[in-house]
C-alpha cells in the first residue's frame, strides 16, 4: 500500500468551476481535471512569482512535492490546450489555511479549530452553516 | 468549557469590545454553570503586539471558545494552532449579558 498523501495547505479555492474553449474547429471532448492543489501550485509560482522553496513552506510540503505538483498541473492546462478539452477544478487532497464559516440563521463568523466539534453554529446552535471560502470571499470577518 | 467574552467593562452590563488585543476586560464564562469571572486585558496599552499577548492569556486560562468583535492576524494565528474556536460577532454594541444567554441557550 503507498504512503498516504499529505494533505496541502491552500489559501483559497478558485473562484470558478473550469474552464472551456470556445470557437473550436473540432469538436471538443474530454475534460482535465485540474486538482486544488495544482491551482494553487500555478497561482504561487506563475502568478505571485514566488520561488518554489517558498512556496512549498505556504502549501505545507517539501519543495520535490511542490515541483512533481507544478508539473503535473502544467501538463494538465496545457494538455487542455492543445487538444481543446474542457479543464474543470476538483478538490483534490487539500485543506484550507482559514477555516472560517458563517452561519447561515444569525449570520456570525466562526472557525472550526477541531474537526472533533460538532459543526454547529457556537452563538445559536443552527446546523445551517456555510463555509466562507466557499464563496470566495477574502472578507475574514 | 471556558469561554472568553471580550468587554468594555468588568461586570455583565458592559458591552462587547469589538477587538480582540486591545480589548479592556476578558470576560470568562463557565458554560456548565454560568458563572462569571472578569479579569483586565494586560496588553491593552501595549505599542505593539497586544494581539499576541492577549492570545497568550486566553490560552493561559485554558479556554476553548472566544468571542469577540474581530481578530488580528497575529492572534488569529496563534489561537488557530493551539484549537480555540473564534466567534466574530456581528452586533458589535451587544451587552455581555445578552452574548452569554444566547450562548448558553437560556
Amino acid at each position: 500500500m503507498p504512503r498516504r498523501k499529505s494533505p496541502r495547505k491552500i489559501v483559497a479555492p478558485p473562484v470558478f468551476k473550469g474552464y472551456k474553449p470556445f470557437g473550436s474547429s473540432k469538436v471538443c471532448d474530454g475534460e482535465v481535471e485540474l486538482l486544488y492543489e495544482e491551482y494553487e501550485a500555478i497561482k504561487l509560482a506563475d502568478y505571485d512569482l514566488m520561488p518554489h522553496h517558498e512556496a512549498c513552506h505556504l502549501m505545507g510540503i517539501s519543495r520535490a512535492t511542490f515541483a512533481r505538483i507544478y508539473e503535473s498541473a502544467r501538463r494538465k492546462i496545457a494538455s487542455a490546450f492543445v487538444e481543446a478539452k474542457t479543464i474543470k477544478t476538483v478538490y483534490g487532497n487539500v485543506y484550507f489555511d482559514e477555516n472560517w464559516f458563517r452561519c447561515n440563521d444569525c449570520e456570525n463568523a466562526f472557525t472550526i479549530p477541531n474537526p472533533r466539534i460538532k459543526r454547529i453554529c457556537p452563538v445559536c446552535r443552527s446546523q445551517s452553516i456555510q463555509l466562507m471560502n466557499s464563496t470566495g470571499s477574502t472578507n475574514n470577518k | 468549557m471556558k469561554t472568553i467574552i471580550t468587554a468594555n467593562g468588568s461586570d455583565v452590563n458592559a458591552t462587547l469590545d469589538p477587538r480582540f488585543g486591545r480589548c479592556e476586560f476578558f470576560c470568562i464564562l463557565d458554560e456548565e454553570t454560568g458563572e462569571t469571572e472578569f479579569i483586565e486585558n494586560k496588553a491593552k496599552l501595549q505599542s505593539s503586539a497586544a494581539g499576541t499577548t492577549a492570545a497568550e492569556t486566553v490560552i493561559e486560562q485554558g479556554v476553548k471558545k472566544v468571542i469577540s468583535g474581530d481578530f488580528g492576524p497575529k492572534a488569529k494565528s496563534l489561537l488557530d494552532r493551539f484549537g480555540i474556536q473564534m466567534v466574530i460577532l456581528k452586533d458589535e454594541g451587544q451587552i455581555i449579558a445578552n452574548v452569554i444567554n444566547s450562548i448558553t441557550g437560556k
